[in-house]
């Protein structure tokens, strides 16, 4: 994709990194909700999609539409093609070894599911523990309950202080020989929280314990390497990497993998089928029944190529001035405390503000066209844990600029007066 | 902002701001708790029910102005009143905050929950003005389990 050259109407960042330019780049960002410009900051929920993106997949259904591993003609021979070098760019984003590591799925939460189905639950044993964090998404505690109610075994946390920061010092104690999987979120959807994945992953794989990560709310925000990680699983779901809805990937390393039965019996699957015996692929088709997301996968693919057209190295920097920006300028309105205060934190500025509901919030919000998102953020552990029924969040994505950040301390202040009464 | 301004109206801040009969009931006879999974709001209604009346009715709970001053509001109006009443008033004020935002409300049988017209036209938020009514309903009719707006 071709970058527009920039534009000098708004000074650019140090980095000489030109957000208007982007913010061009997707539609959605043009147009005007309830008669003013959308304000769009719950990108945590979905982020919104680069002209970059749509256009494949129209191209895709215009023009290569075809089911895939089984034409022997043309367009099926490209659908295919397409399909396989989805995987591939994907593997390559992750910095994964082989493409077969690369699961298409139809999201974090399949993908969870997926590991705790075919991975953990067969070998797990009454008495077993399965270790989360205390800043889990219900995507990565209820599969994991599933399981181990199944079987006799148990949910243990990690617990977090008030910084919503994991007690690492905690961890090693709470690894045994118990301990059949540790599943831990890299990035806090509540919190904003990034937590030490790779220092998690060294004291697991110590005790020879195998580690899931829930990458949902880290692909949006920086590159991922599944390698320097070390993690024996990494899930994530597209639609909020700037892909689509319904397509999302599990990577897992291969020698785990290798050993997994299937998550869903089905066509494509299989290596050969009679009534009394199936023969299973190899993965990652063994896990991949069914049609798949065509569209999505290469929709996906798209998604990580306009990202890396603009490059991490000044995105990265551009979301975290805006972070702080944000962060100051929530934290000077009167009334205003923010949820999850950790030392390194990506993308996500919770806040609760005295004598205001965040429902009530998000409402008066929605009347200034900004969308954040107001509740438990399906972390209802994390509000127990504050103390609070919920929070209001705002999301970052890199295609937010001050102005958006002003226009939500503008109706923030403006439901202070709302309520003041 | 008409919008906002009928749906936030001053008799609702008055009563989110300052919640009539909040907190336990004394010899309560019954009590139901109201739960929006969604938003994670979260209502216990307490009544003693004498004979077909409601002697005395109180809420306690968390959630948004919409839901708390729903249920302060509901407290004040069904105290002494016999269930009867109260379930025809609850069904009024069910049909009236999903009844089209843009037919104007026929308020004489409504009273005071006239003010909740201003809900029609959130419809995220209908659910936080019926969260304590269910609630109510579910302590009259002895049912004593958790009720949900699902």
């Amino acid at each position: 994709m071709k970058r527009s050259p920039a534009v000098a109407e708004r000074p650019a960042t140090r980095s000489g990194f030109d957000v208007e330019a982007v913010r061009r780049d997707f539609p959605i960002l043009q147009t005007n909700v309830r008669g003013k410009p959308l304000v769009y900051l719950d990108s945590g929920a979905t982020s919104q999609k680069p002209q970059a993106v749509i256009d494949t997949i129209s191209r895709f259904y215009e023009a290569e539409n075809a089911n895939i591993h089984r034409g022997v003609y043309y367009l099926s021979e490209r659908a295919t093609l397409a399909h396989e070098a989805a995987r591939v760019r994907i593997q390559r984003a992750l910095n994964a070894r082989d493409p077969g590591e690369i699961i298409f799925v139809r999201g974090t939460t399949e993908a969870i599911n997926l590991v705790a189905y075919s991975f953990v639950r067969p070998a797990l044993r009454p008495g077993d523990e399965i270790l989360v964090s205390a800043m889990e998404h219900h995507s990565n505690i209820v599969p994991w309950q599933l399981v181990a109610g199944e079987q006799g075994a148990r949910i243990r946390v990690i617990p977090m202080n008030d910084r919503g920061e994991l007690l690492m010092d905690e961890l090693p104690a709470l690894i045994g020989p118990k301990t059949s999987m540790v599943a831990v979120t890299h990035v806090s959807n509540a919190l904003g929280t990034v937590n030490p994945i790779e220092e998690i992953v060294a004291m697991a794989h110590a005790r020879g314990v195998p580690v899931l990560v829930d990458g949902a709310q880290a692909v949006p925000h920086g590159p991922v390497d599944v390698q320097r990680l070390g993690c024996d699983f990494y899930a994530f779901s597209g639609h909020k990497a700037f892909g689509p809805t319904g397509i999302g990937v599990l990577y897992g390393r291969a020698e785990r993998l290798a050993g997994m039965q299937p998550f869903q019996g089905g066509g494509d699957m299989i290596r050969s089928v009679t009534f009394e015996h199936t023969e299973y692929a190899d993965p990652p088709a063994r896990f991949e029944a069914g049609t798949p997301d065509i569209s999505g996968a290469i929709g996906l693919a798209a998604a990580f190529d306009y990202v890396e057209s603009i490059g991490w190295d000044v995105l990265k920097p551009h979301e975290a001035d805006l972070m702080q920006y944000a962060t100051g300028v929530l934290e000077a309105i009167p009334g205003v405390r923010l949820i999850g205060t950790a030392g390194h934190k990506a993308a996500v500025v919770s806040f609760v503000l005295d004598g205001v509901h965040p429902h009530d919030l998000g409402t008066i919000l929605d009347q200034e066209g900004v969308a954040i998102r107001a509740g438990h953020h399906c972390a209802q552990p994390v509000m127990d844990r504050f103390g609070i029924p919920a929070t209001a969040r705002a999301s970052l994505a890199f295609y937010n600029n001050r102005q958006d950040v002003d226009a939500l301390a503008a109706a923030v202040t403006r439901a202070r007066k709302v309520f003041a009464g | 902002m008409t919008d906002l301004a009928d749906l936030y109206q001053q008799v609702i801040l008055d009563h989110n701001r300052n919640p009539r009969n909040f907190g336990p009931l004394a010899g309560a006879t019954c009590q139901a708790q109201g739960h929006n999974p969604l938003c994670g709001d979260r209502v216990t209604v307490f009544a003693r029910v004498s004979g077909p009346t409601i002697e005395e009715v109180a809420f306690q709970g968390s959630g948004c102005a919409i839901s708390k001053a729903a249920a302060s509001m509901m407290t004040t109006l069904v105290k002494g009143r016999s269930v009867a009443e109260v379930e025809a008033l609850a069904t009024r004020f069910h049909s009236m905050v999903t009844s089209d935002p843009n037919v104007p409300v026929e308020a004489a049988d409504l009273g005071k929950l006239a003010a909740f017209a201003g809900v029609r036209a959130f419809p995220t938020r209908v659910k936080c003005a019926t969260l304590p009514w269910h609630a109510l309903r579910a302590v009259i009719r002895g049912a004593g389990e958790p009720v949900s707006t699902e």
